[in-house]
């Protein structure tokens, strides 16, 4: 049965009246993962955005079995998950660690990089918020050039981190990148990377109102303007072989990029960008675009 | 010892082994089913031995080589809560690395049984014992259980597990660096039989099981909060409570751990602390880990030039054995603190400790302390001697505890 809006399960195991920010991405990438995994899943999760969505004890507001770890460690975590699950024959269930872009990129490198070498069997998935957003907005190795955040003022200098990239080079079966502005792609992602053992990345653009500076009303059009743009690319990388999917795969068919400066133009933490700056950025993202429609028809 | 195998009908074998084949082959005997560790002198060949152990499918466990000691305990961590029993071994800067995991493991009542080897801490490196690793965490929430010697290394291995599993704290247990890891001495390795009998099967605290999902380690507030049926649940003051109750409490299940130990296995540690020839001794060595074998051996040769002494071992360093400590000091008017260990601006932890055990007990014994052996430097018999009679001397002066402790060595 093809999955569409109409016949998504009902099932919610992310309750209404979380404590997200108005117009958070995350709280329907969350609510889309865990469909995904229907309830047969245990999760673990870093200090980040998505510890404060989930509440303070005694209520939370997914109902899913979950453990908190320390920053660093969600890599770790989700190891000892496998390994304890192992140990003690509880099959059947799915281990997801879900961690933002910070402790990701960031602190918690080192331990996804282990776990990925170690060929771990569970679901990584990145939320990527571009920034610190739960500490309220500072740079982090995800921040793109140019962006105003609480510790690169005059916009960051440096460009993003390509974690997928990073990711790709361990050699890991499986790997997609996805948004939260696109849930039943999303969901179609976690859905196949379950099937699948042995590491497994899955990165989601998260639009975020407050700390890129834009209503909380807009955040579908800001995650639909970054894929069509080509800013982000929908794609699978399953045991190396690429594929475009959902509003990249028709974007790669139908023709023309919508230029950058729509979706720049939209944020308040592009404020500081000049024109040469974004014409380069432009550039990049036209040659990256090029790549991936060249890498879509290899594999072809 | 003897009588106790013949009465269980059981046999144990004695072997000559390191301090780290002694650790290895007790938790082996645990029946671990999770091991996650990071190689670090002079821990490396516990790692070594338990791969062996695993891959040879001696034991039914599996072995997760992280990359880090961060990571090592953070696996052992969430293994632990799906039902699995886990160890990890380190040293040193392995030890040090861990601190946020140690605090964090504490905080989440998990039993685990974690074996430091004790080795000095950088700048600038130095790989050689001391104690200022496992000194270094006694704030974590960790029960500490220091080894004299390689027999007890494996038994409070053993009983290690039985303790944390008891009481839902983690611990620690310690042995000096290759004062004890890297040399032989004859251990008797008990059979699995008996080691079945002693230790029951592992029952966590919790289990993830998505039939009943719950959130654990969320954000808590100071103050307590109610649940959705109303019902007022713990703060995180509440929490902490309880973790230090629990400690407080421990006390009596290290003694009666020990004491099951006795009767199963024929070596009984039926107590917080080594007492030796205190009856009569009005000098007092205390230390912790292998000196307190050493200080023996001073205590001996002080007698025989007509000095009154007796050793105080601390096998517990978390909790503190207080009561335990005024009880075997009551008598004395001298006790000399030998510390491996130095909290820098102040002095040895384990003066510390015993000094405040003693504030208000009406022992009115001069306490002297003195830093002995950091980074490997060897401990002889004779400064120990030395050191004492020196305190000696400083009470015929009529001088008391001097502000800070000495050191022994060429400054």
């Amino acid at each position: 049965m093809s999955i569409s809006a109409v016949t998504l399960t009902e099932e919610e195991y992310l309750l209404p009246g979380n404590r997200s920010c108005p117009g958070c991405a995350l709280s329907l990438a969350y609510r889309h993962i865990l469909k995904a995994l229907a309830g047969q899943a245990i999760i673990t999760v870093p200090a980040s955005c998505l510890t404060v969505l989930m509440g303070m004890y005694p209520l939370t507001s997914a109902s899913v079995p979950c453990v908190n770890t320390p920053f660093a460690s969600t890599g770790a975590a989700a190891t000892g998950l496998v390994a304890g699950l192992k140990a003690v024959g509880r099959r059947g269930l799915t281990v997801a660690a879900i961690a933002g872009d910070g402790g990701t990129y960031d602190i918690g490198i080192q331990s996804l990089s282990g776990a990925a070498e170690r060929e771990e069997d569970f679901i990584y998935i990145c939320y990527d918020n571009e920034g610190y957003m739960n500490t309220g907005n500072q740079r982090s190795g995800s921040t793109p050039s140019g962006a105003v955040s609480g510790t690169t003022p005059l916009g960051k200098p440096q460009n993003q981190k390509d974690i997928i990239a990073i990711m790709e080079a361990h050699g890991i079966p499986y790997l997609a990148t996805a948004s939260a502005t696109y849930p039943l792609d999303l969901y179609k992602k976690v859905r196949k990377a379950k099937e699948i053992s042995g590491t497994r990345f899955i990165h989601v653009f998260t639009p975020c109102p407050p700390g890129w500076r834009f209503p909380s009303s807009d955040t579908i059009e800001i995650g639909k303007l970054a894929v069509e743009t080509g800013l982000v690319a929908l794609y699978e990388i399953e045991n190396g072989i690429f594929r475009l999917t959902s509003a990249s795969e028709s974007l790669a068919l139908k023709g023309n990029l919508k230029p950058l400066s729509e979706y720049l133009g939209r944020q308040g933490r592009f404020k500081n960008l000049t024109q040469p700056q974004i014409n380069e950025w432009q550039d990049r993202i036209n040659t990256r675009w090029k790549a991936y429609l060249k890498r879509a028809n290899e594999a072809r | 010892m003897v009588l106790a195998q013949q009465k269980s009908g059981k046999k144990s074998c004695r072997q000559i082994v390191d301090g780290n084949r002694a650790a290895a082959l007790g938790a082996k005997l645990c029946r671990i089913q999770v091991i996650a560790a990071y190689p670090i002198t002079p821990q490396t060949p516990v790692t070594e031995a338990l791969s062996e152990f695993v891959a040879r499918g001696e034991l039914n466990a599996q072995y997760i080589a992280v990359e880090s000691e961060h990571s090592a305990l953070t696996v052992c961590a969430s293994a632990s809560m799906v039902g699995a029993r886990t160890f990890t071994a380190t040293s040193s800067h392995g030890l040090a690395y861990m601190h946020e995991i140690l605090h964090w493991t504490a905080g989440a009542r998990l039993p685990l049984v974690l074996a430091c080897v004790n080795r000095a801490l950088g700048a600038p490196w130095n790989i050689l014992n001391d104690q200022q690793d496992s000194i270094s965490q006694r704030d974590t929430g960790w029960i500490q259980l220091y080894a004299r010697n390689n027999q007890e290394i494996l038994d409070i291995l053993i009983q290690a597990y039985k303790i944390a599993e008891s009481v839902y704290v983690p611990v620690m247990v310690c042995y000096d660096g290759f004062v004890l890891s890297h040399t032989d001495m004859p251990v008797d390795i008990p059979s699995q039989e008996l080691v079945d009998r002693f230790l029951p099967p592992y029952k966590p605290h919790t289990v993830l099981d998505p039939a009943k999902p719950k959130n654990y380690n969320l954000v808590t507030l100071a103050n307590p909060r109610a649940n959705a049926e109303g019902v007022l649940c713990h703060g995180y003051m509440e929490l902490r409570y309880l973790l230090q109750e629990a400690l407080q409490n421990s006390r009596e299940t290290i003694v009666k751990v020990g004491e099951e130990f006795g009767e199963v296995f024929g070596r009984s540690y039926a107590s917080l602390v080594w007492e030796n020839r205190l009856d009569d001794a009005d000098i007092v060595i205390v230390a912790m880990g292998s000196l307190a074998m050493e200080a023996i051996v001073a205590a001996d040769m002080l007698r025989k030039e007509g000095i009154k002494a007796g050793v105080l071992g601390l096998r517990v360093f978390r909790p503190f054995p207080k009561l335990e400590v005024v009880r075997a000091l009551r008598k004395s008017r001298l006790v000399v603190v030998f510390d491996k260990n130095i909290s820098y601006g102040s002095e040895g932890a384990t003066c510390s400790e015993s000094k405040a055990a003693l504030y208000g007990s009406g022992v009115k014994a001069v306490v002297r302390n003195f830093i002995v052996g950091l980074g490997g430097r060897d401990v002889k018999v004779e400064e120990l001697v030395n050191a004492v009679k020196k305190s000696l001397a400083s009470l015929k002066e009529g001088a008391l505890n001097g502000e800070y402790p000495e050191w022994i060595c060429n400054i």
